[in-house]
């Protein structure tokens, strides 16, 4: 598919000018005009059909705060009119950009989400005070282990290996954490536990899948059946038997940023999380520095774009491939550890529910990239954390229907914002030296 | 990787013919020539332990299973505290919880020797039919996306999709016997099919990957049944507060297949068909062909002129239909009295691991699926008898299809000779045949 994709652009670099108009002819995408109409024509139907009465608080201060910030009124019915309006002129705004053959500005679809979120938000929570920073802390709870297994899968399939056992690292993390959590009673120790654990997945994904030349993503189903096998077995006949002994890790503390944790609304939100949060940060900035702005990330990165020209000045392929996916086990491997060490506090039966599938997408959503992948994954937690929130607040719109948002809306940016994303070339080959 | 052109060297004979291969008289023409090949290679095989190491690989997947229970088992600990004054109490303990496990999991899965006569000693082995029944129909769904490049990972939502639509009309319909039957069945295969479909029209028309959009689609899936089961004058059954839905009518229930003794339906006759169905398509057809050429190259594909994108509709449409014909057995089948949203019981992922283990050959899936529905039957009973819990099962599943994937570890570990230089000749003597052929 790729050598096909690529002609037209080839062809559009190309000397010859007819080339370069035919290109830019085919690249005029309707696809962002459409998808934003869809979801304006959605929004006139619901707030203007469906309109609710009263005033909408958005708390933005907690009662710690050390500053605080009066709550944000919106009259619900004029919001309800009134953004509606402007998500329409936006999405009229895009159809004449395209009809110009000019692209529709990521700003543009980012600002058009944010008001429907805001209009959103204040007709569902009408009469009532939505807690903007409970909101944001849940996200962020919600969305960690997403974004380490979503860095775990950067990682990986940059190096050129499909990493489809992510659920199987974040199982197996979150497995040896509680375990080795609660025998040693110390968080840390089980945290460093989770790491082996994931790195130990790792190496039968890399053994099979780089000296074996086995399918990656069959490996990488397999594993996930093994672990989920494994863990839900020893759970039965070992952690569960054993009782308090042996799955009772203990917790991290949270730890409040000094000055950073006083900021209004991003200070509660951010800094005033587990070690293991802060942990998350520093990973996502050495990923996505890491990668794109070191040695070991080019190598990295070739290894995944070309193997044969990497192998060619001298890098060890498959070598650079083993350590990285190790690599990536570790990361999401911590991410396992957050389930049982900070958010959930025991180890249960497939306790990661899918979250593995769902990184994996954020990977793909976030087009490879890290920052990407990590707002992905992010989006991904706020969606389920509003379910959360709103349900308490008893929402106008079924739960099921709020669960079912962040997958529709994952299937609308996948085909139709993001489009065509292009996957590292060598992805998923093994590299066999002639 | 060698074992993929294995078989799709069967195919070769007919990508010698560029002009039409689906044509009738071409297809004939090719079994003369195709027959003799077709043989040797089931002889290449066995010769080159592909068969062989598929046993292998059973065994090893169940010495690590043995290792797992003796290590778990709690007389194996307290024999094992006092190892080095009486070691033999130890070994026993070991072969006690070993041999029990296993023997119950035969006599669960196979034989019962307990029993006093056939009829009753065989029903163990009717009990894994009965559980391979949608384990193969949903594994040949997987299967044909397998072989045309495409991963299906929305079993679960196309089984969801598909035992609603059986369920909705099995109980709100009022349909004459034989009638009401296919119509539910119908509904299902075509409601899982297009819920498939929209993953194929994504892929084929924006090129959203369908790892994705099917994961995305088994959430929404699930979370709409959910919705469904939930509110009344939906799914729900009348004056239930339960998320489950009303019991089917009898007409709509798949008639028992061996009496009412077993539980086996004619599910199990409607797979063998499906089977039959899928080797025919994969293996005889024009579309089938072209389904294949797809999964080698679709670039290549595409020069060869296949219309690619539709391609990929109609293999996530049969694919999705396979996958409901799974969902419809079911609701018809197996939980007749009403169903929840957990109506799939992981099924929809079990296919995945159905599908590689039968290395995506029809037949092959249809073996796996007997397999695998061998270790649930037999699973359950082990945790009865010997409280062992059933996810061991999980685990030894999973480590066959790891063992099969990968020849060379199991070659290491028994000491087999290595074929390696036999797949290279075996290749270029099949490339030397076709070029016969094609003269």
């Amino acid at each position: 598919m790729q050598p096909g994709a690529a002609q037209p652009g080839a062809s559009g670099t190309g000397a010859s000018p007819t080339g370069i108009t035919l290109a830019r002819a085919v690249v005029k995408s309707w696809k962002a005009p459409i998808a934003l109409g869809v979801f304006a024509i959605l929004s006139l139907v619901l707030f203007w059909g469906f309109g609710r009465d009263g005033v909408s608080m958005f708390q933005l201060s907690t009662s710690s705060d050390a500053i605080q910030l009066p709550d944000l009124q919106l009259p619900t019915k004029l919001t309800g009119v009134v953004v509606p309006i402007i998500l329409v002129l936006i999405t009229l705004w895009s159809f004449v950009l395209v009809y110009r053959a000019r692209k529709v500005p990521l700003w543009l679809v980012s600002l058009y989400a944010a008001l429907f979120m805001v209009v959103f938000l204040a007709w569902a929570s009408a009469g009532d005070s939505l807690p903007v920073p409970g909101l944001l802390v849940g996200t962020i709870v919600l969305s960690a282990p997403l974004i380490f297994g979503a860095l775990g899968g950067v990682i990986c399939e940059r190096g050129g290996v499909v990493n489809i056992a992510i659920e199987g690292q974040l199982l197996a993390g979150a497995f040896v954490a509680s375990l080795i959590g609660s025998v040693t009673h110390s968080a840390y120790a089980g945290l460093v536990g989770a790491m082996i654990a994931g790195m130990l997945v790792s190496f039968v994904l890399a053994a099979f899948s780089i000296k074996y030349f086995v399918d990656q993503i069959i490996i990488g189903v397999v594993l996930n059946v093994l672990v989920a096998g494994l863990t839900s077995f020893l759970y039965s006949t070992v952690l569960s038997p054993g009782g308090a002994a042996l799955n009772s890790p203990p917790q991290f503390p949270r730890i409040n940023i000094p000055v950073l944790s006083e900021i209004p609304i991003l200070g509660p939100v951010l800094f005033r999380q587990t070690i293991i949060i802060y942990i998350m940060y520093v990973t996502v900035a050495a990923v996505y520095f890491g990668l794109f702005h070191t040695r070991w990330g080019l190598r990295l990165r070739s290894t995944g774009e070309h193997p044969q020209a990497a192998d060619t000045v001298g890098i060890n392929v498959n070598r650079t491939r083993f350590w990285n996916v190790s690599l990536a086990g570790v990361i999401a491997g911590m991410g396992g550890a957050f389930y049982t060490l900070t958010s959930v506090g025991a180890f249960n039966k497939e306790m990661t529910n899918g979250a593995g599938f769902i990184a994996l997408a954020a990977v793909i959503f976030g087009g490879w990239k890290p920052l990407q992948a990590t707002l992905a994954a992010l989006l991904f937690g706020f969606a389920s954390n509003l379910q959360n929130v709103l349900g308490v607040m008893g929402s106008p719109v079924p739960s099921e229907f709020m669960l079912m948002l962040p997958y529709i809306v994952t299937i609308f940016a996948v085909a139709g914002l993001v489009g065509k994303v292009r996957m590292p070339a060598a992805d998923g080959k093994p590299y066999i030296k002639s | 990787m060698s074992d993929d052109q294995i078989p799709a060297r069967g195919a070769e004979p007919e990508a010698a013919e560029p002009p039409e291969p689906g044509q009738t008289p071409a297809v004939g023409d090719e079994r003369d020539t195709g027959s003799p090949s077709r043989f040797s290679g089931v002889l290449r095989e066995i010769a080159t332990g592909g068969a062989a190491i598929s046993v292998f690989a059973v065994v090893l997947a169940m010495v690590a299973g043995a290792v797992l229970i003796a290590l778990t088992d709690d007389n194996v600990k307290t024999a094992a505290g006092y190892f080095f004054s009486r070691p033999a109490d130890t070994f026993s303990a070991i072969w006690t919880s070993v041999s029990g496990a296993y023997t119950s999991l035969f006599q669960g899965s196979i034989y019962n020797f307990r029993r006093p006569d056939f009829l009753d000693g065989i029903r163990p082995f009717i009990a894994t039919l009965t559980f391979a029944t949608p384990l193969i129909a949903a594994g040949l769904g997987v299967s044909i996306g397998f072989r045309a490049g495409l991963f299906n990972i929305g079993g679960r939502g196309q089984m969801l999709v598909a035992a609603a639509l059986a369920g909705w009309v099995g109980f709100s319909f009022d349909l004459p016997a034989g009638v009401h039957l296919v119509v539910a069945l119908v509904a299902a295969m075509a409601g899982a099919a297009l819920w498939s479909g929209i993953a194929g029209l994504l892929r084929a028309r924006t090129g959203a990957h369908e790892v994705i959009t099917t994961i995305m689609l088994n959430y929404v899936a699930f979370y709409f049944i959910s919705y469904l089961l939930r509110g009344q004058g939906l799914l729900q059954a009348p004056g239930s507060n339960n998320p489950k839905s009303p019991a089917m009518k009898p007409t709509a229930i798949f008639p028992a297949l061996l009496g009412p003794r077993y539980d086996l339906t004619i599910g199990f006759l409607l797979v063998i068909a499906a089977t039959i169905f899928t080797w025919w398509l994969l293996n005889r057809s024009n579309l089938g062909f072209q389904f294949r050429a797809l999964g080698e190259n679709p670039s290549a594909a595409r020069v060869a002129g296949i219309n690619v994108k539709n391609m990929y509709v109609y293999v996530m449409l049969i694919s999705g239909a396979l996958v409901g014909l799974a969902g419809a057995n079911q609701v018809q089948g197996v939980i007749t009295t009403g169903f929840t949203s957990g109506i799939d019981a992981g099924i929809g992922f079990d296919a995945i691991t159905v599908a590689l283990l039968g290395r995506s050959r029809p037949w092959g899936v249809f073996a796996a699926g007997i397999l695998f529905g061998a270790f649930k039957a037999g699973g359950f009973s082990m945790q009865a008898a010997e409280g062992i819990p059933i996810d061991i099962v999980l685990v030894v599943q999973s480590l066959i299809v790891l063992f099969i994937a990968a020849p060379p570890l199991v070659r290491a570990v028994f000491r087999l000779p290595k074929p390696a230089l036999v797949t290279r000749v075996k290749t270029t003597r099949i490339q030397g045949k076709k070029a016969v052929v094609t003269k």
